[in-house]
């Protein structure tokens, strides 16, 4: 079975993370790079895939050269190879134009399963499954926290507030994941080196199959009109308790429409 | 960590990055508490053993990692700095092997290095004795030849991983000459005979566990002798070369540690109405803990890249050893200076990293020992002055 799981790179949520003022888009040389977090639980979930039914595992980024570093981190997670669509003409991109890109590019490769995240932790739109599921015209299964494939079938354990729903599909399908769903592994250092001899092929827009008048930040879905950074945090209540703590707290609660 | 690493390959730094994540999210967490209750974190070996950590420098036809010390001390360092107890026992666990991997036979090495490279066992070094800790030639516990097999009598000290490890790598008396009558012997811990008995109660390191090993009868099959009879004492004093080394890494992480820690906090106590470190008095304290961090780790450095080009390093690792370890005390010192008060409790971690710091100046040859092989190197005027290109 040869799984595709799609890997974003965004800026690290440790440090400081910022808007370019020139064009509202990330300032991607202000943080470090790293793989989007539930990409992880993505690549973990396709290895255990492919480690108990064979196959493939492949890496799909769309991203900008520094994309790099987190393609060869998921690879020595255990991946097999990776596929890079790097073009400036993709910069400034939206998540619809995103998805597009992933499914042109999907189409000059052979899968069964196409594993990504929910969301990412930088624009958050939790928006490139169900986009990408729509372009490619395949089932979609979100929001697994478990996955179990069955010859040519699929069977997910959706996660909602309350509990979960089971979804079947047929193969091939995209599954997106929450991070319930495993632990990801960490790589070792003979997967670090054995990850300098895996193939990564860098396409650009054209090589992928992707129209340049539908990407870019020119011919962008969305716009962002407006930004501001969060307002700092500003100090707490404090409660004095003077023999009615209790009713102070239960007003405060109250007035918040917590209560 | 707030250090620059220079790495040879990308790999490697690869590695060190992934070494540091590993560190600040599996190991960190449990120092205090296995430090406070003088719990062996097994598990942190395993998972350090997973990454490839336990086999580094060793070669990869064995399972090991095949990479030079340069990189392997550079790794132990970051350890160091998240964990003086297992950074230390990374150390231990790969003197332990050295023996078999350097002077093993053939059919030694691939019959037994697989498995202790493998990263699921954990190997103690057992040199020292009651009586003898300087002066291991002192040593008393004897190996007398029995046929195809070796039986083993007597009481071992001070052996780090004592009652833990899977292995034990020991140095023991096969005649009376003094320095040509010891023998290197594998011994698996399962052998009948062999027993530890509980930790020490120490000052610090305390989730390192260091034990008497006790001797009774055990008898090993003549194959598991490493070397030549009587060659033993040579092989210990060459393994102990390297493991110092390991030793100096460890200590200039913890120091490392130590001048983060202070940094960090003289950067936000007040006093006279402005940060500490404001007050030149106390940032010359700081500069002379960061002067003392960076000396360590170049001294470190320059005898590892000696070491992996294969040239003479042994006075250069006791030179990194002393210097390493008594700047880690200094250091480690210093650190509860600054912080002072909040420095003295056990609830800041500079109280612990002093008591680390001190076994340093101790263990794999006292401090006063190191000057002992520097004087002697320098007295027998073997000071080369030799130029090659690095290999
Ligand atoms: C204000 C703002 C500024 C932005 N600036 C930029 C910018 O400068 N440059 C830029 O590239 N993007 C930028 N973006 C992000 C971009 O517009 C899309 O939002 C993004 O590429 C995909 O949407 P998402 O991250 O919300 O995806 P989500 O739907 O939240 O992500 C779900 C999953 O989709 C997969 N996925 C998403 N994107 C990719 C990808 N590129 N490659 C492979 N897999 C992927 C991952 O598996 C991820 O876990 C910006 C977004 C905003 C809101
Ligand atoms: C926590 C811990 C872990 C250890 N782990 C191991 C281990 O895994 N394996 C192992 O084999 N050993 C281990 N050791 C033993 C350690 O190597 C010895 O403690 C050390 O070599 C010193 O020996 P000693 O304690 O017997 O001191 P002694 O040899 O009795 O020395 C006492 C003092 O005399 C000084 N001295 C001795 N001879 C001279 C001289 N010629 N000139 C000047 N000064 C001298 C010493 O520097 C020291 O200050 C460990 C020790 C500790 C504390």
């Amino acid at each position: 079975m040869n799984i595709v799981v799609l890997v974003k790179q965004v800026p690290d949520t440790e440090t400081e993370r910022k808007l370019d003022p020139a064009d509202s888009t990330v300032d991607r040389a202000a943080s470090d790079g790293v793989i989007n977090e539930l990409d992880e639980y993505a690549i973990e979930e396709a290895l255990r895939l492919k480690e108990k039914h064979g196959g493939e595992v492949t890496i799909l980024t769309v991203g900008p050269e520094q994309a790099t570093d987190s393609i060869r981190k998921a690879l020595s997670m255990g991946a097999d190879k990776a596929v890079h669509v790097c073009d400036d003409a993709l910069a400034g991109s939206d998540a619809l134009q995103t998805a597009y890109a992933i499914a042109q590019t999907l189409g000059t490769l052979e899968y069964d399963l196409v594993i990504l995240g929910s969301e990412s932790t930088d624009a958050r739109t939790g928006v490139v499954g169900a986009a990408l599921a729509e372009y490619l015209g395949l089932p979609q299964l979100t929001l697994a926290n478990k996955v179990d494939v069955d010859g040519t079938s699929v069977k997910i354990q959706r996660q909602t507030d309350d509990g979960y729903q089971v979804v079947e599909a047929t193969l091939p399908a995209v599954i997106s994941v929450v991070e319930k769903i495993n632990e990801p592994r960490y790589p070792s250092f003979k997967l670090i080196m054995a990850a300098k001899k895996k193939p990564v092929t860098k396409l650009s827009i054209a090589e992928a199959g992707i129209d340049a008048d539908k990407v870019g930040l020119a011919n962008a879905t969305t716009q962002v009109v407006d930004f501001a950074p969060a307002p700092p945090r500003t100090a707490g209540t404090v409660v004095k308790d003077e023999g009615n703590g209790g009713v102070l707290i239960a007003d405060f609660l109250a007035s918040k429409k917590f209560v | 960590m707030s250090v620059t690493r220079l790495m040879p390959s990308q790999e490697t730094a690869d590695l060190v990055e992934l070494v540091r994540e590993v560190a600040s999210r599996e190991l960190a967490p449990h120092v205090a508490e296995a430090e406070e209750t003088e719990r062996f974190p097994r598990e942190a070996f395993r998972t350090l053993g997973k990454l490839g950590i336990l086999g580094l420098p060793y070669p990869e036809e064995y399972g090991g990692g095949g990479q030079p010390y340069e990189v392997y001390l550079q790794v132990l360092e970051e350890i160091g700095a998240v964990w003086a107890s297992v950074g230390v026992g990374v150390s231990v666990h790969v003197l332990s092997c050295y023996a078999l991997a350097v002077y093993g036979t053939e059919a030694q090495r691939q019959r037994w290095l697989p498995d202790l490279l493998s990263g699921d066992l954990l190997g103690a070094y057992c040199l020292s004795e009651p009586h003898a800790g300087s002066d291991p030639a002192a040593m008393t516990t004897r190996a007398r030849r029995d046929g195809d097999h070796y039986i083993l009598d007597g009481v071992k000290a001070w052996i780090t991983h004592g009652g833990q490890a899977d292995f034990y790598t020991v140095m023991a008396r096969t005649s009376d000459d003094r320095s040509h009558g010891i023998s290197c012997f594998l011994v698996p811990a399962d052998t009948p005979g062999l027993s530890a008995d509980r930790p020490e109660r120490k000052m610090g390191l305390t989730g390192s566990h260091t034990t008497m090993l006790r001797f009774d009868g055990v008898r090993i099959p003549a194959h598991q002798r490493i070397g030549a009879e009587g060659q033993g004492l040579s092989i210990a004093l060459s393994a102990l070369d390297s493991g110092r080394l390991g030793i100096a890494a460890v200590a200039t992480g913890l120091a490392q540690a130590a001048l983060d820690t202070a940094v960090d906090y003289a950067r936000q106590r007040e006093a006279f109405g402005k940060p500490i470190i404001e007050h030149q008095g106390l940032a010359f304290l700081l500069a002379d803990m960061a002067a003392a961090v960076e000396t360590a780790r170049a001294a470190t450095l320059r005898a590892a890249r000696l070491k992996d080009c294969g040239l003479p390093y042994s006075t250069e690792a006791s030179i990194a050893k002393l210097v390493a370890t008594d700047n880690a005390m200094r250091v480690t010192t210093d650190a509860v200076q600054v912080l002072s008060g909040y420095g003295y409790t056990r609830d800041f971690p500079v109280e612990r990293y002093m008591r680390e710091a001190k076994v340093m100046q101790i263990f794999e040859g006292t401090n006063q020992i190191q000057r002992m092989i520097i004087g002697r190197h320098l007295a027998r005027g073997a000071t080369g002055s030799t130029v090659v290109v690095a290999s």
